[in-house]
């Protein structure tokens, strides 16, 4: 018996080894986000540097799949209470993270607990502005921020008698330069968009400075309403019906779906983030360049800010994380806010450099001048004033919300209803989806 | 003569339950205690503000037109994949049991359809048909017709129909050969003998005699069109355009996934999980009384 309970006892002691043989190991962070492909390298490239550049933290980035993915598998995780320290969240989701309470920790709160020098006056007020609180306060770190543009073939637009440095600024331009373009058939299809709901609803209402939704794009609470059935609205999809009859508008699909009729040239002009630089200067075998986005001067005479897309990254809590663990996570978001990252990030990937300072240092590196057409976006989204309705937009169920509007507009496009109907639809439909979010957040 | 296994304690066959007991239990009946629990909640993605609901999910499904809409559009589809994933089955397997060349290789051939999974069937048939990459898809528009499922509701409807059928009718293929065979051949005979025709011989006498493979099909071909679709329609057309081809599981995973909306999404799914266990109630019911399949 006393031999049996001996050797137990060494037994235990032999395992329990490591755990004093150890030194002081890193403080692991775990960073959850959705960036693969060319993304995804450059996104480890930082990753890396800043693990080489120090040894009390290393970050361990993981790749969980797209966006919807990533905040799902997160939430799940935070449910069983293996949250990661860092996720990455699309700018949709960014209603739900706000609304999560407990689930997160604010970056202003990490900020304050932990000293880290990251202040808000260092972002470009359309990036800041999204992802904070109605007072100012920053809720969440800006990482990969892109802006809407207009694309267009030079190619074609040559080809076709019209100037290819002058890209059309208004949407009556457009319509007429489209009709020209499918006079001379240069392309099989005229104008297309990427991201339709994104473009043509969301950014169309920032920058003619009209209200997507009440409570100032639902930053001021969760009883917003829709605000997409006001005539400018109409007018605008109906224009865009018109033109699919007219044959100068070919719908493609949904989100990202349409890029490649673009990139292989069989359309002229197209709508994306500005972030497609990237592919189209891998793969684009003609002459293109980005251009603003266009407005319509019957709404508006100067056109103010477009809002970002892309996501952000949120600091989640989990039982039993350390203040070790959150210095950790803000000495990586320090990092990152680097004005050296932050332009070093943009240039490699097509977002735009969020601080002010990471914009500075591309311009003193020559960087836009070049690449010409780098400095677009940043000017689009740095055009002022910035107000309620350019601020961006925090609504729950974002996501649903842009397929709900998607599946009016396809049953417009199939002849079932005009565009009034089915923008009015949409605000029904849509108002039931901010009611049940509101709803399930007990307000 | 019965052929039982004579076990001398409790302990043996126990454990030899239990790993698929645990299976059961772990991957079937929590999630689906979850799930039920979820469906009578109030919640919010974190769970953080869990409010106990009654039946006012249920409620609130029943009188949104877009569930009443998917239910009709579930009936339709799975009306249309299982008649025609059966009747192709029959016929082929009608022509399959007569006395020709190579029947070995035709059996085979109608049989490998089975092992392709369904979201790999439905990229296949997008290769075939989309409008501007698939090979017969640009041939119908430059024949003429508008064929664009991507926009047209009632094309996306039909093309999943037949991409989901196509599968399963190896399947029934494979049931309906080995129940002709089955057919004893003195009645057949006997009634060739009596002057009955090959139609009349096929109404009157294999018919009835298939029933009970009918009916089996019938139950398993509903549940598969009703479930295991969802990778097909997703490869294709993800439940456009305009919801025209959103049948009840997609919307489940939509509400659930995208739109984390885990109260509603949880209680289609309890609402699901009923009409499966009608079915599958229904067929013991009516294939318990016969022994002979």
């Amino acid at each position: 018996m006393k031999r049996r309970s001996l050797l137990a006892g060494a037994a235990s002691l032999a395992l329990a080894r490591p755990v004093f043989a150890q030194t002081r190991a890193p403080t692991r962070v775990l960073f959850w986000h959705a960036m693969n492909g060319a993304l995804g390298d450059a996104l480890n490239r930082l990753i890396a540097r800043f693990n080489k550049r120090q040894s009390a933290v290393e970050v361990v980035g993981v790749f969980k799949g797209g966006y919807p993915e990533t905040l799902t598998a997160a939430i799940a995780a935070w449910r069983a209470g293996q949250a990661p320290h860092l996720v990455q969240v699309f700018d949709v989701g960014t209603g739900s993270m706000i609304a999560a309470g407990q689930a997160v920790k604010d970056l202003w709160q990490l900020v304050r607990e932990t000293g880290a020098p990251i202040r808000p006056e260092n972002y470009i007020a359309a990036v800041r502005g999204y992802y904070s609180l109605p007072d100012g306060r920053m809720a969440s770190m800006p990482f990969n921020s892109s802006t809407a543009v207009m694309w267009y073939n030079q190619d074609a637009f040559e080809k076709a008698g019209l100037d290819p440095a002058k890209p059309p600024a208004t949407w009556p331009e457009l319509v007429a330069a489209a009709k020209v373009l499918k006079a001379k058939k240069v392309t099989k299809y005229v104008v297309t968009t990427s991201w339709p709901t994104w473009v043509h609803f969301e950014q169309f209402a920032a920058i003619h400075n009209l209200p997507y939704a009440s409570e100032a794009g639902g930053f001021k609470g969760l009883d917003a309403r829709l605000l997409i059935d006001a005539p400018a609205f109409v007018a605008n999809l109906q224009r865009l019906l018109d033109m699919a009859k007219a044959g100068t508008f070919k719908y493609a699909g949904r989100d990202n779906l349409p890029d490649p009729v673009f990139y292989s040239g069989q359309a002229a002009i197209t709508f994306n983030s500005s972030a497609a630089r990237g592919a189209l200067v891998k793969t684009a075998k003609f002459r293109f360049a980005d251009a603003y986005l266009p407005y319509d001067p019957n709404v508006i005479k100067r056109p103010i800010n477009s809002i970002i897309g892309g996501a952000s990254l949120w600091t989640m809590t989990a039982p039993g994380r350390t203040q070790q663990e959150y210095e950790a996570v803000a000495a990586f978001l320090s990092f990152l806010g680097e004005p050296a990252q932050d332009a070093e990030w943009a240039a490699a990937t097509g977002y735009v450099p969020v601080t002010f300072a990471g914009s500075d240092l591309l311009k003193r590196q020559g960087f836009f001048a070049k690449n010409p057409g780098t400095e677009l976006p940043i000017l689009q989204l740095k055009r002022l004033p910035v107000t309620d309705n350019s601020r961006g937009i925090r609504l729950g169920g974002m996501p649903e919300l842009r397929v709900v509007i998607e599946e009016e507009w396809e049953k417009a496009l199939g002849g079932q209803q005009d565009a009034g109907q089915a923008l009015r639809t949409a605000v029904a439909r849509g108002n039931a989806v901010l009611r049940n979010f509101q709803r399930a957040m007990g307000g | 003569m019965e052929r039982r296994t004579i076990f001398g304690g409790r302990l043996l066959p126990a454990a030899l339950v239990l790993p698929q007991v645990a299976v059961t239990v772990v991957f079937f009946l929590l999630p689906a205690a979850e799930a039920i629990y979820s469906s009578v909640t109030a919640t919010d993605a974190f769970g953080l503000h869990t409010r106990f609901a009654g039946w006012s999910n249920f409620a609130a499904l029943f009188a949104d037109n877009a569930y009443l809409g998917a239910l009709a559009r579930t009936a339709v589809f799975c009306g249309a994949v299982t008649v025609l994933s059966m009747a192709l089955g029959l016929v082929l397997a009608v022509f399959a049991d007569r006395e020709i060349r190579g029947r070995a290789i035709y059996r085979t051939l109608l049989i490998w359809p089975y092992a392709v999974a369904p979201a790999v069937a439905a990229a296949l048939w997008m290769f075939v048909m989309h409008p501007e990459i698939g090979i017969l898809g640009r041939l119908l528009n430059r024949a003429g017709l508008h064929w664009d499922y991507t926009l047209n509701g009632a094309q996306a409807m039909g093309l999943v129909v037949v991409a989901s059928a196509w599968t399963q009718v190896s399947y029934n293929f494979v049931f309906f050969l080995a129940g002709l065979q089955s057919i004893p051949r003195a009645v057949i005979e006997a009634a060739r003998m009596d002057g009955a025709k090959g139609v009349r011989r096929f109404r009157t006498i294999v018919l009835p005699l298939l029933m009970p493979t009918t009916f089996f099909l019938l139950i398993v071909n509903l549940v598969y069109a009703a479930f295991e679709t969802f990778g097909a329609i997703m490869a294709l057309t993800r439940g456009g355009p305009g919801q025209a081809t959103e049948t009840l599981v997609v919307k489940v995973y939509r509400d659930g996934v995208v739109n984390l909306d885990l109260s509603g999404s949880s209680a289609q799914s309890a609402i699901l999980m009923l009409l499966v266990i009608g079915l599958a109630a229904l067929q013991f019911r009516f294939l318990g009384r016969r022994t002979v399949v």
